[in-house]
């Protein structure tokens, strides 16, 4: 059997973590490729929604990066979205849906290696636990 | 009783109100919204442990604003919600006459939102303690048992959307669900998106939810929605120290943050 490879998505906002992770391949460091970048205006604008989207469409696990604190293009927008994760966090856990797949960081747009290492210890962190099965098998009868 | 009727009537002989949304007797034994226009039905009004729904859901509709200035007769729950729509712009000071009767036949009327602030202030909010129970019971099993648990109460959800109905916080004239461009939640009612629906439900009101109960309560399948409302009450207590319903303003604890909220959990 092959070996299990985590399929693991990012939300990432435009101004820190997308340039940040442009900053990792443009000073050529080689990361795990099991992950697939979404671009965001700002963290403040990732729906909690995309989070239950991302594991119902077969993520086994998530990524969230934006800016650090006080460096948000749009002043605040990290601040709500922390607050917001606080919340999420505690009821995804409550209703046992695995908290630990999703890995929150903040990565500025000058750290290309910070970026590089958030990926390769969520890809390790999401191989041990393997593939999200508990989504998958959800009965989605009559799916759109 | 008399209290309230008394006042029902004056308010409405002098022309303060239009209406004075209250509990009349309903089909069997129970209990029910009415809607007094006229002084003499006054009488109509009743009030006892049967009359629990949050009647403050009515501020918000359409065709009871019409109605003209209401009169509410609140419960503890009804009293936040006030506070909380206020809070929100929904109502504004001196738009509406609010009327607190007692057990014992006693009857307040609050002037001002103040008022009500300090009223709140000094009340306890007793929890059922057999709801208390299962949020203990569901807290202390494990991830997986919790899951499970989950899975088996939001695979026999209808997506009637009862609890959302029922909610007096939920007055959105367009809601999520009734979106498709895109699709948020899926039409039909299958595990997914049930389970995304309550989700989504829960997070809504996230800080605004003034635990009514009145979703549980609507609930045709019987789901506990009130775990994931208080899960959630709690979360805001111990880390944001807020709580809806305590002010008539702007205190949501979605919509503010602070500079040094927590963030052990990020990278
Ligand atoms: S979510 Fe439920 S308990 Fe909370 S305000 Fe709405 S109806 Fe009441
Ligand atoms: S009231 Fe109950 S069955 Fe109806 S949509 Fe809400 S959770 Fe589902």
């Amino acid at each position: 059997m092959p070996e299990f490879e985590p399929r693991i998505v990012a939300f990432v906002c435009n101004w820190c973590t997308y340039a940040g992770a442009d900053l990792t391949g443009t000073s050529r460091i080689k990361y795990s490729p099991n992950v697939e970048v979404i671009r965001f205006p700002c963290t403040g604008r990732i729906d909690f929604m995309l989070l239950l989207k991302a594991f119902a469409e077969g993520a086994d696990g998530i990524i969230i990066s934006g800016c650090h604190p006080n460096d948000c293009h749009y002043t605040s927008g990290n601040f709500h979205a922390r607050r917001r994760w606080i919340l999420f966090r505690g009821l995804l856990d409550f209703m046992g849906i695995d908290v630990e797949r999703v890995q929150f960081s903040w990565v500025s747009a000058a750290e290309g290696a910070k970026w590089a290492d958030v990926v390769n210890t969520t890809v390790e962190a999401v191989r041990k636990l393997g593939p999200y099965e508990n989504f998958r098998k959800i009965d989605r009868a009559g799916a759109v | 009783m008399d209290e309230l009727r008394k006042k029902a009537r004056a308010l409405l002989e002098a022309g303060e109100v239009r209406v004075v949304i209250g509990y009349g007797g309903g089909t069997g034994d129970r209990a029910r919204a009415i809607f007094v226009r006229e002084p003499e039905r006054a009488d109509e009004l009743i009030f006892d442990g049967r009359c629990r729904q949050n009647l403050a859901i009515y501020l918000t509709r359409r065709e009871v604003k019409e109605l003209g200035k209401p009169a509410i007769v609140a419960t503890l729950p009804a009293l936040k919600t006030v506070l909380q729509l206020a809070g929100e712009f929904q109502i504004a000071e001196g738009g509406l006459v609010v009327l607190a009767p007692g057990a014992d036949g006693s009857l307040i009327e609050f002037k001002t939102f103040a008022d009500i602030e300090k009223y709140l202030a000094g009340a306890a909010s007793p929890i059922d303690p057999a709801e208390q129970a299962e949020m203990d019971r569901v807290r202390a099993m494990s991830p997986d048992e919790r899951w499970k648990y989950w899975l088996g109460q939001i695979s026999r959800c209808i997506k009637c959307y009862a609890c959302r109905q029922a909610c007096p916080m939920c007055y959105c004239p367009r809601c999520t669900v009734e979106c498709n461009q895109p699709q948020w939640i899926p039409v039909p009612s299958h595990e997914l998106g049930n389970l995304e629906w309550n989700v989504m439900r829960a997070m809504h009101l996230a800080g605004r939810c003034v635990d009514c109960g009145d979703c549980s309560r609507a609930c045709p399948v019987g789901i506990p929605l009130y775990l994931l409302n208080r899960v959630l009450i709690g979360d805001i207590e111990s880390n944001f120290h807020q709580r809806a319903g305590m002010k008539a303003e702007v205190d949501y604890a979605l919509s503010t943050f602070h500079p040094d909220d927590r963030e052990n959990f990020i990278r």
